[in-house]
């Protein structure tokens, strides 16, 4: 009787493991189908170190399947709980601070921003923008980074503060696009890629979920607000706030 | 072992990404909250599969499809594949990258529907319409957004018209949109917007950005290799916001055809 629970249970577990699988599978067929095409077809090239690329394919999936995993069992529900206990606390004060830390730890550090940042160094001291040398690359890259980080905190704050109040998102966001086109026009030239870029680049695969979280939990929780229409939009603006003040950075750093 | 070390180096390097946002929140839970985490074992084995996750997402990617994909890029954009051998090339000729703009198409697309992140945002979004707006049906709407922006970007690049334009008219497009379109779709068409360049987009498409930049006559890599991810972060919202809209023209148009019978 037991053994044949037991074996049910393995059996289940198996089944539960082998859907997760599956659909990481099916994630990343489209990547699989465009390189083979590629490579087969059009550059007309045999695929080197096939082990290797299947044995790295395999690495891909079965993470992937575990990481969805965790963000069932993890960060939504920290998210969740932190939107949850926050607005139970009732502390504005608390909330934003909390919201704005959010943004700001997880982008400081962020790699693709620094890889963004001194790139972004290099070009300003090749153009005669900045002095050369080491001692001033960092020091312009460091502050490109600080100015992201800071303007992620204030993004991530801006988007917890609209939820509380119900703000339309439109307006700030129509309002935001305003301020980068006229930005665009006098800010120097050599800034406005990397500005547009750095929008895209601030929102990390561990940041995403947990801040997704924390703004439908924050809109579920409020009373009068909609997940749907208030949750989401915090990325939105997490993406939007960097250009305009990695423009204003370059515009008081160039002149 | 080589690759044990590897693993063990990304192993670390996503433990750190992930350490701020640990901090902050078990300093709340201490100092400021003061009240016990709910399932506080689950959630932690949770981020443990995170982690661990992730790390062996990018150790997969870096074995794998990065090597292969950048040396595609570069490849697709030699000129001596688009003009064939021995051509000298003064001027540029836009319709002969026809390959590059398709590579760039569907590399986009692919990657988009393999992105952690936009994932979790889709899982997120069918939950709390309650199955109105489908996970698939929003990654693969977005994943066309990124195609046709890459592809755009690519062709921007070929022939070295200034981005601004592109971005200007694309944020045009949004704001008109943005009037008409139903009104709960808009906060998650914009959030579509960010959510698309992280892991696994990001390198593939720098590096056919760079690729592109070096290898097109007259174009400068410092100046024209960025923007690729900006054009990427900006279609998704343009094709959510035009689906949305479709639908809902749609279902108002079946609506009215049933009244008229």
């Amino acid at each position: 009787m037991t053994l044949t629970k037991s074996r049910h249970a393995i059996f289940l577990f198996c089944s539960v493991i082998l859907k997760k699988l599956q659909s990481a599978f099916t994630d990343l067929l489209p990547i699989i189908l465009v390189i083979a095409f590629f490579q087969l077809v059009v550059l007309r090239q045999p695929l080197p170190h096939l082990g290797e690329i299947i044995f790295g394919g395999l690495l891909v999936v079965a993470g992937l399947s575990m990481f969805i995993q965790g963000l069932e069992m993890g960060l939504f529900p920290i998210g969740e709980a932190m939107a949850q206990s926050l607005a139970q606390k009732g502390s504005l004060f608390w909330l934003l601070i909390f919201a704005f830390a959010l943004g700001f730890s997880t982008t400081v550090a962020e790699p693709a921003l620094i890889a963004v940042a001194w790139e972004a160094a290099e070009i300003a001291s090749n153009g005669n923008i900045i002095d050369p040398g080491e001692e001033s690359l960092r020091s312009y890259a460091l502050g490109l980074r600080l100015s992201v980080a800071f303007s992620v905190g204030l993004a991530i704050l801006i988007g917890v503060l609209r939820i509380l109040r119900g703000w339309p998102i439109h307006y700030l966001i129509i309002g935001g696009y305003v301020i980068i086109m006229l930005m665009t026009i006098v800010a120097p030239e050599e800034i406005v890629g990397i500005a547009y870029d750095a929008g895209g680049v601030t929102t990390s695969t561990v940041t995403v979920p947990l801040v997704a979280a924390l703004g439908v939990g924050l809109a579920s929780v409020i009373k009068g607000r909609n997940p749907l229409l208030d949750g989401f939009g915090l990325i939105a603006f997490a993406s939007l706030l960097p250009m305009i003040f990695v423009m204003g950075y370059g515009m008081i750093i160039f002149k | 072992m080589e690759f044990l070390l590897d693993f063990g180096k990304i192993l670390l390097l996503t433990f750190r990404d992930v350490l701020p946002i640990i901090i902050l929140i078990t300093c709340f839970q201490l100092f400021v909250l003061r009240q016990p985490f709910p399932h506080l074992r689950r959630v932690i084995v949770g981020v443990v599969y995170v982690i661990v996750g992730l790390a062996l997402f990018l150790a997969g990617l870096d074995k794998a499809l990065f090597p292969l994909g950048k040396i595609m890029a570069t490849q697709l954009s030699n000129p001596a594949f688009i003009y064939g051998q021995d051509v000298p090339v003064d001027t540029v000729d836009w319709t002969a990258y026809g390959w590059i703009y398709l590579f760039a198409a569907l590399i986009g697309f692919a990657t988009t529907i393999a992105e952690p992140s936009l994932i979790a945002v889709a899982f997120k979004a069918s939950e709390v319409s309650a199955g109105t707006i489908k996970q698939w049906g929003l990654r693969i709407t977005v994943a066309f957004g990124v195609a046709i922006g890459i592809s755009l970007g690519a062709f921007r690049i070929v022939t070295g018209t200034p981005l601004y334009i592109y971005i200007m008219a694309g944020y045009i497009v949004v704001v008109i949109q943005t009037i008409y379109a139903p009104k709960d779709i808009i906060a998650l068409a914009y959030d579509s917007g960010g959510v698309t360049t992280s892991t696994v987009t990001v390198p593939l498409v720098a590096a056919l950005g760079l690729g592109l930049s070096e290898s097109v006559p007259g174009r400068n890599p410092a100046l024209d290799g960025f923007g690729l991810i900006a054009f990427a972060s900006l279609f998704p919202i343009i094709t959510v916001m035009g689906y949305a809209q479709f639908t809902h023209w749609a279902a108002k148009r079946s609506k009215t055809i049933i009244k008229e019978d």
